[in-house]
């Protein structure tokens, strides 16, 4: 069964992938907005912000990644509505293959697209002045981080998905996790903002795994936060895995 | 082909004994039976609602019955699922292709998740026998109603299932896409295939099967022959009508372009019930 499992989600991850070759928009799309904000906020906003650091742009970037890989899982519940929709998933879920694979394919793909999304907006970023002395570890860190939070959110995007009505609505879940990282460390230091405002950042998933990231680019130690942004990423996992598959199973099997 | 399909156990293909099912307080199946022959075609006839597709998803285990018992192919869709899913094949309600691949990827994508040995000659195969080798390259997008409908019923042929459930196969397509499907699915049965259908059209009950069960209710009103439910009504009486030909008669002479639809469409008698 598990030899199955890998064999199946494989065969369907490559389906999946031809679907985002054949419409390279979508992840042009999800870098568009991320780099649309570092332009806007290094060469507009920047000269006004005092992050207290000395390149702008290096102290946005881990929060710029953030919202690439919040923008990008929209496309997940999207693809997937598409599928309960056009009928596709009764035909592979009545043929002998490991249901779940059907849903891990998608989750793969989100993955390798959102990363795609990730170095383009990286690249961007190099172009426009970030530097990082970071070394092969820190890096692996980082994508390690990533990797852990775009899996987190694309089970969200799968419940979204599975339970939307129409395809607007699996999309649209995406806005407010897009927001967070406006009431985070990621554009300003939390210590310049008013009480209330200044305890929801500090005590929300993005800040944490924000600062986690620019310890390890700017080769900081890192703090305690590490620790507070993969409890928040594992928890957002497992929570929104176990919900997305009790919807499965009910979507799949009455 | 066929013999993989008498090689399975005897019995009738398909087993449908007092099957209820009811969502919330609608109540759609109350106690259907029926049993299908092996290598016969079966129609399932019934206006919208009546629970037609309720029974097939019952039968391809995308849906739990509340009650009674169903085997497909000899094995029991609630215990053995698994076995039911490898003897079967459905073709949906809706062309369930996937658009933005090309006719060729689709039939390869089924093949390898059927795990079987060279997916690339099996596609060629089957797009040649359902006339499509033309369009194997092109994005399914790109097709018409027909040759969607084709394609996806040669994506379930893949791997040969002795059971072919088809839900509503013509439902959309316009007269010259319902004539290919059609002998589709004539083939199919000369094949030794099983085939379940489900349709609203009565002439293609008439066309294609060899028993026909009328559902209504939640329940199989009828259950035979094409003849033996003509005689369930008084005996015909002869009236001389003027034969005009039909609309349609006139539209798929016109359309038909080569001779490979002509002779379907001479031997049909399509449009005289209406």
């Amino acid at each position: 069964m598990t030899k199955r499992f890998f064999g199946d989600s494989a065969v369907l991850l490559g389906r999946s992938l031809r679907h985002i070759t054949r419409s390279p928009d979508t992840i042009i799309t999800t870098a568009l907005m991320p780099i649309a904000f570092m332009l806007l906020f290094v060469y507009v906003f920047g000269g006004a912000i005092n992050s207290g650091s000395h390149s702008y742009v290096s102290y946005l970037l881990p929060g710029i990644l953030l919202i690439t890989i919040a923008s990008g899982i929209s496309y997940v519940g999207f693809r997937l509505f598409l599928d309960m929709q056009s009928g596709i998933f009764q035909r592979f879920h009545s043929m002998p293959i490991a249901r779940s694979s059907v849903l891990w394919a998608h989750v793969l793909t989100s993955l390798v697209a959102n990363l795609i999304a990730l170095v383009i907006v990286v690249l961007v970023a190099l172009l426009m002045g970030f530097r990082s002395g970071a070394g092969v570890l820190a890096w692996l860190a980082v994508a390690g981080i990533l990797i852990l939070f775009t899996l987190a959110l694309t089970w969200i995007a799968v419940i979204a998905g599975l339970s939307a009505k129409s395809a607007d609505g699996a999309g649209a879940f995406a806005y407010p996790i897009l927001f967070l990282p406006f009431i985070s460390s990621a554009f300003v230091p939390t210590h310049t903002m008013p009480g209330p405002v200044r305890a929801f950042a500090e005590h929300q998933p993005v800040t944490s795994i924000v600062n986690t990231i620019r310890d390890l680019f700017t080769q900081q130690p890192v703090s305690t936060d590490i620790w507070i942004a993969l409890a928040w990423c594992v928890g957002i996992l497992i929570v929104a895995y176990s919900f997305a598959m009790v919807i499965y199973r009910r979507r799949i099997a009455e | 082909m066929t013999a993989t399909t008498t090689a399975q156990v005897q019995g009738p293909a398909i087993h449908v004994h007092g099957l209820e099912k009811s969502y919330k307080k609608l109540e759609v199946l109350r106690g259907v039976h029926f049993d299908v022959a092996r290598g016969s075609i079966f129609a399932l006839l019934g206006s919208n609602g009546a629970g037609k597709t309720t029974v097939v998803n019952i039968l391809c285990t995308l849906l739990k019955a509340d009650a009674g018992t169903a085997s497909v192919n000899g094995f029991d869709v609630a215990t053995q699922a698994g076995d039911v899913r490898e003897a079967i094949s459905l073709t949906g309600q809706f062309a369930a292709v996937d658009e933005i691949l090309s006719g060729r990827e689709n039939l390869t994508l089924v093949a390898r998740l059927r795990h079987l040995k060279d997916p690339g000659t099996i596609a060629d195969d089957l797009l040649a026998r359902f006339s499509l080798t033309d369009a194997a390259a092109r994005r399914v997008s790109t097709y018409s109603g027909g040759m969607r409908r084709r394609l996806d019923i040669a994506m379930s042929l893949i791997g040969n299932p002795p059971v072919i459930f088809l839900d509503e196969p013509t439902a959309g397509l316009d007269p010259q896409g319902r004539i290919e499907v059609w002998q589709a699915v004539k083939e199919l049965a000369g094949h030794g295939t099983t085939v379940l259908l489900t349709t609203q059209y009565l002439n293609e009950a008439e066309q294609l099967a060899d028993r026909i069960a009328i559902l209504h209710g939640g329940r199989i009103m009828v259950n035979g022959t094409l003849a033996e439910l003509k005689r369930l009504l008084p005996p015909a009486k002869v009236e001389y009508v003027e034969k005009q030909p039909t609309l349609e008669d006139v539209f798929l002479a016109i359309v038909a372009e080569d001779g490979k639809n002509g002779d379907v469409v001479n031997d049909r008698s399509v449009g005289t019930d209406n």
